[in-house]
């Protein structure tokens, strides 16, 4: 893994994902280790981002390293119209490693085909963001114990959701059994279901969103966004259909844990903040460890 | 006997004769060898009944043979194409196209606007995928352009 890109979720067999998981606990033990001093990390947000970015900074920061860069496109170089080789090219001379956000699908890949310093992709467009990825898996160990054998409900937009097609892919290693809840609309595309067939996976699928969730061990919910639909009637039809309620974990397993990527709207009312299944805000603080051990990994220092 | 007419009418002396292309990618198959820019003596037969593609294309082309990786372009359209090399009259040397086994490396167009090799000055390249007809994967945007949304650069 040293010196390896991470662009997607993909670039990882399961054995490094489990490796990343690892490290992530032992620095959620010990978060305080100067292990990245004297190393500059990049930081090219070329579309703001500003909750991926402070989980990157702040572990760099907490690692004793330094960070370079810029939160938004506006105020860099990039906005005179330089090329993203020309840019990575450079920035390459200042850094060890670039962590870089892009609103354009394989701006990620393509940077790590020109850069001589390995990138971590914080999300190109609706394409891939690992860490992300990553972050939840490790929330899912944490709270579950382990990955093998777990029931995943994945709620609300899984058409356009590369969140959630992410961590069905990664999920595919460890053997589980998926319920889809979503609107006609926002279904999981055809292509992850056959991918899904042809490893044996078991999926079920729901449009309505009830006590089904009593077997579950982990609810991800994601955002219903009014611009998805073509027909703004369907979207008035829907929206207060996959909202999670504090009475609905009533007779849920007490392994059960909600996760979502946030920021949120409404679909999780804030009466089941208080709720101890409730684990989103935990997942965030999860981002930091993770990222910890992605950053010290790719750069051979664990 | 109607076979023997079609070759009487169009048989060329030297040159390529390319056959089983299928009738609605014919144009696609000009394009990609560049046979709208050269001014060699052309026939093209088109909506010829076949039995294997419903309907297909002919294209014979006089004086002219094509290097192995230039017909292996068409491939992505025409994977059943067969091409008959023409020396005085007669067949001299038959060739079918091949599929790439790997990458397809600034050929085709990805169909994702949002495709960085569609907002930067980036070399498309795709992983090949056999599904029923051939599909190519993005190694960029990992997004899938599948055979009707081909746009041959
Ligand atoms: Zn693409």
């Amino acid at each position: 893994m040293k010196n390896k890109s991470l662009v997607s979720i993909q670039d990882y067999s399961k054995e490094e994902i489990l490796r990343i998981l690892d490290l992530a606990a032992e620095f959620e033990k010990n978060p305080h280790q100067r292990l990245l001093e004297g190393y500059v990390i990049a930081s090219l947000f070329f579309e703001p981002s500003t909750r991926t970015r402070l989980s990157f900074e702040s572990a760099v920061n907490r690692l004793g390293g330094r960070i370079i860069g810029f939160s938004e496109a506006g105020t860099s170089s990039v906005s005179k119209g330089e090329s993203l080789k020309d840019t990575i090219l450079t920035v390459a001379n200042y850094s060890d490693l670039i962590v870089m956000r892009h609103p354009i699908e394989g701006s990620a890949r393509y940077a790590s085909e020109v850069s001589p310093v390995p990138i971590v992709n914080a999300g190109d467009g609706a394409n891939q963001h690992p860490t992300q990825t990553l972050l939840d898996l490790y929330s899912i160990k944490s709270t579950q114990g382990k990955l093998e054998d777990l029931n995943i409900f994945l709620v609300g937009d899984l058409k356009y959701g590369r969140t959630v097609h992410s961590l069905m892919m990664a999920m595919t290693h460890f053997n589980p059994v998926f319920h889809f809840v979503a609107p006609e609309e926002l279904k999981m595309p055809v292509e992850y279901k056959s991918y899904l067939d042809n490893l044996g996976i078991q999926y079920y699928e729901h449009t309505d969103f009830t006590d089904y969730i009593d077997n579950a061990d982990i609810v991800y919910m994601t955002r219903v966004q009014r611009e998805r639909f073509s027909d703004p009637m369907e979207y008035e039809k829907v929206k207060n259909v996959y909202i999670l309620k504090n009475e609905m974990l009533k007779n849920t397993r007490e392994n059960m844990r909600v996760l979502h990527p946030l920021p949120r709207v409404n679909e999780i009312s804030e009466d089941v903040d208080n709720n101890p299944k409730a684990y989103y805000f935990t997942q965030a603080l999860n981002g930091v460890y993770t990222r910890m051990a992605i950053i010290t990994s790719i750069l051979g220092i664990k | 006997m109607n076979a023997k007419i079609e070759l009487k009418v169009s048989a060329i002396k030297d040159g390529t004769v390319i056959d089983h292309i299928p009738a609605k990618d014919l144009f696609k198959v000009v394009a990609i060898l560049g046979l709208d820019h050269i001014d060699n003596a052309i026939t093209i037969g088109n909506n010829l009944e076949s039995a294997k593609l419903g309907k297909k294309a002919i294209i014979k082309i006089s004086d002219k043979f094509f290097e192995t990786e230039e017909i292996n372009k068409i491939a992505l359209v025409a994977p059943e194409a067969k091409l008959n090399i023409i020396r005085d009259y007669q067949v001299v040397e038959k060739k079918v196209v091949e599929t790439p086994k790997e990458m397809v490396i600034g050929i085709a167009k990805c169909m994702n606007p949002k495709c960085i090799t569609n907002n930067d000055k980036v070399t498309t390249k795709f992983t090949v995928l056999h599904e029923e007809e051939l599909a190519l994967k993005c190694v960029y945007c990992e997004k899938i352009t599948d055979h009707d949304h081909m746009v041959i650069l």
